[in-house]
């Protein structure tokens, strides 16, 4: 079952300059839910790859469009879906629809944005992709609060 | 959501100011102030990033471009002065291995 505590969606125009509009958007809410600097800047980056990718190849050249995009903040994380398609989530129904990011199709689609893939990888704890209906890429950032950081216990002060 | 750049032409050294946020939107601006520069055999063109304040990966295509476009017109191409936060990127991408990238030890701004 889907337990979520708030839910923020958004919808822009398939366009690039409303990317920074998203920016400032998650910027706000991840700030209220006590992310650090670095990691709202993460999850920025994250957030516009994911509409860059959406807005370079959704839609044709002359085709206008709208990209979703859909905030789920939980006590422990924040989840960013992005549709490229301009209707609005069944988030359950969504959910369920998602995979790991090598399902043949979505890769497909999204390789020519590599590079963005790439960072939203490297910057998120989780990401999943979903080629039915138009892609959907959903990122988990989890929160870690007390200022612990996940690797900080894999780091050994042995004495060489 | 603006990027602001400010060119300085010393003969055959080219020196830009780069501030602002460098996106979808703003990336073409850039590639096309700075391809006409990495265009011109021999000459050097640097790129002052201190006043970035966000980067993404079309960015980094921007100077990836740049760096392709250099090599083959024989001019050359160094970045400089970028925050930890946009060094990072091209670190994680392991572009920081095939872009000139000058090192601002201590006084960063």
């Amino acid at each position: 079952m889907i337990n979520i505590s708030d839910f923020v969606e958004m919808k822009i125009p398939a366009q690039a300059e409303f990317v920074g509009v998203t920016r400032l958007t998650v910027s706000g809410i991840a700030n209220r839910m006590g992310y650090s600097y670095d990691e709202i800047e993460d999850i920025k980056i994250a957030l516009s790859e994911a509409c860059t990718n959406a807005v370079n190849h959704a839609y044709k050249e002359n085709e206008k469009g709208q990209i979703t995009i859909g905030f789920g903040i939980y006590e422990d994380r924040l989840e960013m879906m992005v549709l490229d398609r301009g209707q609005s989530f069944d988030y359950t129904k969504v959910s369920e629809k998602l995979g790991p990011v090598d399902s043949d199709k979505s890769v497909e689609q999204l390789s020519e944005g590599g590079l963005g893939l790439f960072l939203i990888e490297s910057l998120m704890d989780k990401v999943e992709i979903s080629g039915e209906d138009g892609v959907v890429v959903m990122m988990t950032k989890f929160l870690h609060r007390d200022g612990v950081e996940v690797d900080a216990d894999t780091i050994s002060s042995s004495p060489q | 959501m603006n990027l602001q750049i400010k060119q300085e032409d010393h003969e055959n050294t080219h020196h830009l100011h780069i501030g602002g946020e460098i996106d979808a939107y703003t990336a073409p601006q850039l590639r096309e102030a700075l391809l006409p520069l990495t265009g011109k055999e021999g000459h050097e063109t640097l790129v002052h990033l201190g006043d970035v304040n966000y980067m993404d990966s079309t960015g980094l295509g921007v100077f990836v471009g740049a760096l392709k476009s250099s090599k083959e017109h024989g001019s050359s191409l160094k970045l400089t002065g970028m925050t930890s936060r946009v060094q990072r990127l091209f670190e994680i991408t392991g572009l920081d291995e095939v872009i000139d990238i000058e090192d601002v030890k201590g006084g960063s701004k």
